[in-house]
């Protein structure tokens, strides 16, 4: 028989949701609550599991139509025994009948209802005080899983009435007995040898097996002399005790498989959505960036900027900026299901960080109404706070262009895949002392290369190079912001 | 206890203006003073301390709680999906809370009163409620689940912290009796900002009844992480009370029950009430209506997948050569023999009829009531037919 999955209310009183895509195709066989959709609502995109097991026989609705609650989406084919639950299970709506309450049950008075001033109001039904129920004291769960005895060790001990305790308990388990007999501050001596951190860190870079050292401090302590001692008495490489500790490292497995997931899987499906849809291109420009490195220099000697960090990222994000103005169509998005292209009239800049976890893209927003001292503060917190692991879901989204500084790893060029959504991707490269031609002779510059990658859908030939050209004046002469802006 | 003696206890003073704020903000991770007997690889750590208190513990209880554990995880999958479906109007998961819920829910004694917050349906399946009612609430087809005395467990409440009040109230009643029962109340993290939480501690402790707080970190009051509410440890709350408190991680089934046996033995000897704060964390959305990755970083949910509760018990008992094929075939039948009454019992419950919103009100006949009952009953006869009853009803 045929069955139709309504749209439920997937929130709390939501009258309509989005489908974004559908899992199964019509005459797929599906089993109960494999998921056939994913679905949009106002508060959150969630999955639908299917309320059936059987056959896809039509989907009613096309992904990215809205779709109002009670509206039939999907038909399944269900074999008639399946498609009836068993009503063996099925229980009277009511909760089960009021429990027996002995002693509370009174004789209902009917008393007279006295007239009250607003007309309304339980009628008082006898003066007696309420009845109490009685607490149900004796065991009477079966459930109660005999598996689990409620006894434990708890019979012998001591009652702990102390009402404020600074350790979480300070009753001694009388089970723990044995423990007692033990002397005070040997207790680490039976688990590892007595050492502070700094040897066993040594140790450990050394290769040394701290339990072979025979301790000469206080108590046994072993020192940072013992260890020494240990590695000078067994050393040469033939020392028998030493060498297993080196084997041993390199004993570990051959291949390390670790597996994809988290920040790694994000990255891989955002650089393949990219790579994969939108046609790179890539250009290169080396500059002569000695007056922006004279700029700079002289920006951390003022009083304004003390204490700000001023970096060229800095300056390069302002230039990225003010050629975006005279080059628009590289702060674009390419709208596929709406067939529009999206020009942005403000900058959120996404800066590639590598934090603990892999590569992020968090982005400031409206980047390019900052002034460049706000600007350097915004960049320093962004990357403070991508390294400690704290960016928030909402820093990562609506970038509209990106900028990578491989130049901080002393690389020079590269061709960055774009971050999915946006149209362009700089990269800087390293500052470098290099002789270049200054006035008609080879001077020693300072010297850096920028690579642009745009999508070439957006963007055309002349338009990035234009932007790259902007952006490279800049650097190479900043006083020719003056002539662009 | 005298204000002078908490005067002079060190732990009391107020010291968080000397922390810097690098751990200030890792206060409420696994920082120290976390009781811990499994280590997220599975490796059992001795604790001389809390060992006693789980040594009579065996191989096949350790099986048990596995299969506990992952039996209430594929309940709280099977219910989000039926919520997805549209056979439940919300469901509130309690995905990476399964141990905390097992360690404690298993460590009760029956004559133990249970008062639980919304997410405890763990500890619900612990008691042995019937798998139907567990379902009926968030089916929108009563106003509560089950009778509480049924199963010594109050149905759930969704007032944030207001059951910490009945528990106290409960065992303030207990005391009164004699008897060596325990009331247990659970709650979030978020639920410790709220005054009837602390009002419940003030009267546990002035009374010392036999109350134990189970308080479930689970780092997120719906999208407000627990370091904004907090800037202590939670377990450091409690000393303001005067209320003894243990730090547990919540993932480990056995600290988790070790710590519980600790508080219930206490207050069955007359010892006062007892704040434990399992350190856990809700991995998937507040609610099925809610969605966490508008707020929180993905990352922190990878940190504490590695924390797993099941996971780590798999991994102890495969270190003991005791996860075999044929347990994890049980467990997987268990767990889907459940899942099945569950889906079976929801799609097929009744739908309540108008009369039964006078059901359950009064305990005792009230002649008010009855008159209103009265009327209701003839004001719907007057339909003629009962379906057009019900749908001029449901219109409204």
């Amino acid at each position: 028989m045929i069955k139709e999955f309504r749209l439920p209310d997937l929130g709390e009183g939501l009258t309509e949701s989005e489908i974004l895509s559908w899992k199964v195709g019509v005459g797929d066989t599906v089993s109960l609550n494999q998921v056939i959709a994913e679905v949009e609502t106002a508060k959150a995109v969630v999955e639908l599991p299917s309320p059936f097991a059987g056959v896809i026989r039509e989907l009613h609705e096309q992904p990215g139509t809205i779709v109002e609650v009670g509206k039939p989406i999907v038909s399944f084919e269900v074999s008639d025994d399946a498609a009836t639950p068993s009503p063996a299970h099925g229980t009277p709506a009511s909760s089960p009948a009021s429990p027996a309450s002995g002693p509370a049950v009174q004789a209902a008075q009917e008393a007279k209802r006295q007239p009250n001033l607003v007309g309304y109001g339980a009628v008082v039904e006898s003066s007696a005080r309420p009845a109490r129920r009685l607490r149900n004291l004796s065991p009477m769960l079966d459930s109660d899983s005999p598996r689990f005895p409620v006894a434990g060790p708890v019979d012998t001990r001591p009652v702990e009435t102390k009402p404020v305790e600074t350790k979480p308990v300070d009753t001694k388990p009388a089970a723990a007995k044995p423990v007692e007999d033990r002397t005070p501050g040997m207790e680490p001596a039976e688990t590892r040898p007595r050492s502070t951190p700094p040897v066993r860190k040594l140790a450990k870079d050394l290769g040394v097996d701290l339990t072979l050292v025979a301790g000469t401090g206080p108590q046994g302590l072993i020192t940072r002399e013992d260890v020494q001692h240990f590695l000078d008495g067994h050393g040469g490489g033939a020392a028998p005790e030493a060498a297993p500790a080196r084997v041993q490292a390199r004993q570990g497995e051959r291949e390390t498989r670790t597996p994809i997931k988290g920040v790694r899987k994000f990255t891989a499906a955002a650089m393949v959505a990219s790579a994969f849809t939108a046609p790179h291109v890539t250009e290169f420009l080396t500059v002569d960036v000695t007056p922006a490195m004279e700029l700079l220099a002289k920006l951390k000697g003022n009083r304004e900027f003390s204490g700000h960090k001023l970096t060229p990222l800095t300056l390069a994000a302002k230039a990225v900026f003010i050629a975006l103005r005279r080059n628009p169509a590289l702060n674009a998005r390419w709208d596929e299901v709406n067939q529009e292209i999206v020009t942005f009239n403000y900058v959120n800049l996404g800066i590639a960080a590598a934090t603990p976890r892999g590569l992020t893209v968090p982005n400031i927003k409206d980047a390019d109404s900052l002034s460049l001292l706000q600007l350097a503060e915004a960049l320093t917190e962004l990357t403070e706070t991508a390294r400690s692991g704290k960016t928030t879901p909402a820093d990562l989204t609506g970038g509209t262009i990106s900028i990578t500084n491989i130049g901080v790893f002393g690389i020079d060029a590269g061709t960055p895949i774009l971050n999915p959504g946006e149209a362009a991707i700089l990269a800087l490269g390293a500052v470098r002392n290099m002789p270049w031609e200054y006035k008609g002779e080879v001077a020693l510059r300072q010297v850096l290369t920028l690579s642009l990658s745009f999508d070439h859908r957006l963007v055309d030939g002349e338009q990035g190079s234009r932007f790259l050209a902007d952006v490279g004046a800049i650097l190479a002469e900043p006083g020719m912001v003056l002539t662009m802006v | 206890m005298s204000t002078d003696e908490t005067g002079q206890d060190g732990t009391g003073a107020p010291n968080t203006g000397a922390k810097s704020a690098a751990a200030k903000a890792d206060i409420h991770g696994q920082g120290k003073g976390l009781v811990q007997l499994i280590t997220p690889s599975g490796e059992r750590v001795s604790h001389p301390e809390f060992d006693p208190w789980v040594q009579d513990i065996t191989d096949e209880q350790l099986c048990a709680l596995l299969e506990d554990m992952t039996v209430i995880r594929r309940i709280d999958v099977e219910a989000t999906a039926l919520q997805r479906q549209g056979e439940l109007a919300l469901w509130p998961p309690l995905l990476g809370q399964e141990a905390a819920q097992v360690g404690s829910g298993r460590s009760l004694r029956t004559d133990d009163f249970v008062f639980s917050s919304y997410r405890e349906n763990g500890v619900a399946y612990c008691r042995g409620v019937d798998l139907t009612d567990i379902v009926r609430v968030w089916r929108g087809n009563a106003s509560s689940g089950w009778d509480p005395y049924s199963i010594n467990m109050a149905t759930p409440q969704i007032i944030i912290g207001a059951q910490t009040l009945h528990a106290t109230g409960y065992a303030m009643g207990i005391q009164n009796d004699g008897a060596d029962s325990v009331a247990v109340t659970y709650f979030g993290d978020g639920a410790t900002s709220e005054g009837d939480v602390n009002e419940a501690m003030v009267f546990a402790a002035s009374f010392q009844v036999p109350v134990v707080f189970f308080c479930t970190n689970n780092h997120w009051a719906i999208s407000e992480p627990v370091r904004l509410q907090s800037h202590i440890q939670l377990a450091d709350r409690a000393a303001g009370f005067g209320i003894p408190s243990l730090r547990v991680d919540g993932n480990d089934v056995l600290a988790v029950m070790a710590a519980t046996r600790v508080a219930l033995d206490r207050a069955r000897r007359g010892g006062g009430p007892t704040f434990i704060e399992a350190v856990s964390y809700r991995m998937g959305p507040h609610t099925t209506a809610d969605d966490p990755t508008r707020y929180r970083d993905a990352n922190e949910l990878e940190d504490w997948a590695a924390k797993d509760p099941i996971s780590r018990v798999e991994a102890l008992l495969d270190r003991k050569g005791l996860l075999t094929e044929a347990l994890k075939q049980q467990v997987k039948v268990k767990a889907d023999a459940v899942a099945r009454d569950m889906r079976t019992g929801c799609t097929t419950m009744p739908e309540p009829q108008p009369m039964d919103v006078f059901k359950h009100v009064y305990s005792t006949p009230n002649s008010w009531l009855d008159r209103q009952q009265d009327h209701y009953a003839r004001y719907l006869a007057s339909f003629g037919d009962p379906a057009e009853a019900v749908s001029e009803e449901g219109a409204r």
